[in-house]
């Protein structure tokens, strides 16, 4: 089989790291008690579950009640979204919503939703050629029945960074309630709720380091919220269901250990990040970065190559044991281009062949030259044997 | 390491072809095709070559070998290239065989083209039938069990995908793969072998056209030879060649369908001696040497997938045409099934019936006779 293998998918899903695993163990077998019991099993997982909250709230720099623990980052999403939206109706502010048109098709799908379902408008932002949304095009789509606003922080498939303070100024001004979808940035870019202004974000474990099944829903304390998973009263009636504690210590602990090590790594991915762009570039013809060149995810490298697609692009590299992702699909043997690229005003033909190279922890310079070797092969093999129907 | 592409579909023969392949000592990966079915839309596909099921054995048998497996979604492409084909040629009067076009189109240009592009120097499936090596030419062989023998589907290969092919079965009995699926310990079901097309939802081709093109299924006149109306039809579609119940006509004779006339959308009856054909003309003749001969030449010829073969002699004709003419007349000959010629074990290639002729013409007896030795 391959010779050796590359992961380069880390905006997928990371590693647990071994430290997370550690901290979580106890919670399985020891301290198993539900966190909502009053006897002393239920006691020492609460104060587990209030500890960690204590530990996530510190890092966002916000009160603790003020954090609700969710199954996922999608979760928490449809939380926000619908929790937000419904609570608005109900108090008669209005019907509008407004949201990028590159969002995470968590934010997205639901937006739908609530707009052919449940009868509100939606206003989707368009986004400039690096997928940058515009904040003048915030205050112009604003209304006096606008309810909320939602864009996320970096975006997941081109790691474009949201001017998010400069558009939560906006909100704020106008007294409407702004979530952002951090779940690519945890653990990479700065979380201060306050210094970034949001009411509401999103935030999901396994993408830093983390396990799966565990994210967050910051809620700004008098943030308008009607809970949609509705049941017994956890999480101060937020979000019912039975707190997953051992999920829960391993988010917090694995938010703690990104935050400390943040700056540093991120200047380490920075520059394997850019040397894999040039190497690239310089290698490949008719590539190109998408994206933003500068403002970006600091472990994100994305890219669209002419006349390929990305679905057969990903096999070739998983054949040489480099794991990497696409925005395009092939739902029906037709290679569809990727909704965010399209946004971007990529052409078709370019907007097929997109590729997705995310960095993490176990990345090396070995990892690099692996891919600069193997990935202008398999374009060109690709290019050659036109195996694209367009 | 040679890497290798096989093209699996969760039956015995290519999952025993990826075993031995593997054994072999190559580097193999699975790819099984989804491709369309009728009912097409949410979920899985609803063609009998790639249900979820055989999707489940296929990734099961791959994991077993330890072998990377992957879902190719050829449906758009596999529905423009041969089913719309298959339903054309019913319009057109003829009766397709779209598992030629699938191995020509699908498996051995599409799939082909993409396992290169993976790095791979060849294409296997599990098919019944051997490539071999003459003078740096190839040759396409049958396979060595004649009741599994499947080289008359894969006649439409040539240097290019015989050069990339590899029949790892063909070279085995199906008892014998039967044992080697045992041997390797495969989790393989004894699929039962279907005459079906994979497409249809139902195995009822006429069901299917009636969904699909009820334009193929006009009511019309039967006519005998000589142009008298007998009866009324139900569509051509539902008729083939030599057909001799479902007429709903009373005569003194016994009468089989010999001829489908597309233009006056009618049903030709007649005799059983009526239905003896000496000759045939080919459209679109391929051989798998890719030298296209000019002198006529012996060969034997298999008119469609399960019929006996028939000595005859073959002259090629200006653009890609030729004529057969069979030493004995032979009945159920076809316009739209493919003729398959064969030198003993060796597939020398094929063409598509398009007329039949009671007898040669006149001229086509001369230029026998005058290039033939007494």
């Amino acid at each position: 089989m391959a010779v050796r293998t590359v992961y380069m998918d880390h905006s997928a899903t990371t590693p647990v790291d071994p430290r997370v695993v550690e901290a979580m163990l106890p919670y399985f077998t020891e301290i198993y008690g539900n966190s909502a019991s009053i006897h002393r099993f239920g006691r020492a997982a609460a104060k587990a579950l209030e500890e960690s909250r204590r530990t996530v709230a510190a890092i966002l720099g916000c009160h603790p009640t003020e954090i609700v623990f969710t199954g996922s980052g999608t979760e928490s999403d449809n939380l926000a979204l619908r929790g937000v939206a419904f609570a608005q109706r109900r108090a008669g502010r209005g019907n509008h919503l407004i949201v990028s048109s590159v969002e995470h098709h968590a934010v997205l799908n639901t937006a739908r939703q609530l707009e052919e379902v449940f009868g509100f408008e939606v206003t989707y932002l368009p986004v400039d050629e690096h997928g940058m949304a515009n904040p003048d095009d915030v205050g112009r789509a604003i209304r006096k029945d606008t309810v909320l606003i939602s864009v996320m922080y970096a975006n997941n498939e081109v790691g474009t960074i949201q001017p998010i303070a400069e558009i939560a100024r906006i909100a704020r001004a106008k007294g409407i309630p702004f979530h952002t979808d951090a779940v690519q940035a945890g653990g990479m870019l700065d979380l201060d709720v306050n210094r970034l202004g949001v009411d509401l974000m999103t935030l999901s474990a396994h993408k830093f380091y983390g396990p799966k099944g565990v994210g967050v829903l910051y809620i700004r304390q008098g943030t308008p919220y009607l809970p949609t998973i509705t049941g017994g009263g956890h999480e101060r009636g937020r979000r019912a269901g039975t707190v997953n504690v051992a999920g829960i210590v391993g988010l917090a602990t694995a938010l703690r250990l990104a935050q400390e090590s943040r700056e540093s790594e991120n200047a380490r991915l920075r520059r394997l990040r850019d040397r894999l762009i040039q190497g690239i570039l310089d290698r490949v013809p008719d590539a190109r970065l998408t994206g933003h060149p500068t403002e970006r995810l600091p472990h994100h490298a994305s890219f669209a190559f002419k006349g390929i697609n990305g679905e057969e692009l990903l096999l070739a590299l998983d054949v040489e044991g480099i794991a990497a992702s696409t925005g395009s699909a092939c739902t029906s043997g037709r290679a569809e281009p990727s909704e965010v690229l399209v946004a971007m005003g990529l052409p078709h033909d370019w907007a097929i062949g997109s590729l997705r190279l995310t960095l993490g922890k176990s990345s090396t310079d070995e990892d690099i030259d692996y891919v600069l070797d193997v990935l202008p092969r398999a374009v060109a093999r690709l290019r050659e044997m036109q195996a694209v129907e367009v | 390491m040679t890497r290798v592409v096989v093209a699996m579909s969760g039956g015995v023969d290519s999952s025993v072809a990826a075993a031995l392949l593997v054994e072999q000592g190559y580097e193999v990966i699975g790819i099984m095709l989804r491709l369309w079915g009728e009912g097409e839309g949410a979920g899985a596909s609803t063609n009998r070559c790639c249900t979820l099921e055989d999707m489940e054995l296929a990734y099961r048998v791959a994991d077993h070998l330890g072998i990377p497996f992957y879902v190719l979604n050829v449906a758009d492409f596999f529905k423009k290239t041969v089913v719309d084909f298959f339903i054309a040629e019913y319009l057109a009067g003829r009766t397709p065989n779209p598992c030629l076009r699938c191995n020509r189109l699908v498996r051995f240009d599409w799939l082909l083209r993409r396992a290169l592009a993976l790095g791979a120097e060849y294409l296997a499936t599990g098919h019944y039938a051997r490539v071999r090596v003459v003078d740096g030419r190839y040759q396409l062989l049958r396979g060595v069990d004649p009741r599994k023998d499947q080289s008359y589907v894969l006649a439409v290969l040539g240097q290019h995908e015989l050069r990339h092919a590899m029949f790892p079965v063909g070279d085995y009995t199906k008892e014998e793969v039967r044992a080697l699926a045992r041997r390797f310990g495969l989790p393989v079901a004894e699929k039962p072998e279907s005459q079906d097309l994979c497409f249809l939802a139902d195995g009822d081709y006429r069901a299917f056209l009636r969904r699909h093109a009820p334009e193929a299924l006009r009511p019309g006149p039967i006519k005998d030879t000589r142009g008298r109306i007998l009866g009324e039809h139900q569509g051509l579609a539902f008729y083939t060649i030599g057909q001799r119940r479902g007429l709903g006509i009373a005569a003194g004779v016994p009468l089989y369908v010999i001829d489908l006339d597309p233009v006056e959308n009618a049903v030709i009856v007649g005799t059983a001696e009526e239905l003896g054909r000496r000759s045939c003309l080919l459209e679109g003749v391929h051989f798998v040497s890719g030298e296209f001969p000019s002198a006529p030449f012996r060969a034997t010829v298999k008119i469609r997938y399960r019929a006996r073969e028939v000595p005859a002699w073959i002259l090629p004709m200006p653009d890609r045409q030729a004529r057969v003419v069979f030493d004995e007349p032979i009945r159920d000959l076809t316009p739209g099934q493919a003729a398959v010629m064969y030198d003993g074990e060796v597939v020398l290639g094929l063409g598509i019936i398009m007329r039949t002729e009671r007898e040669p013409p006149p001229e086509v007896m001369e230029t026998l006779a005058a290039s033939v030795p007494a």
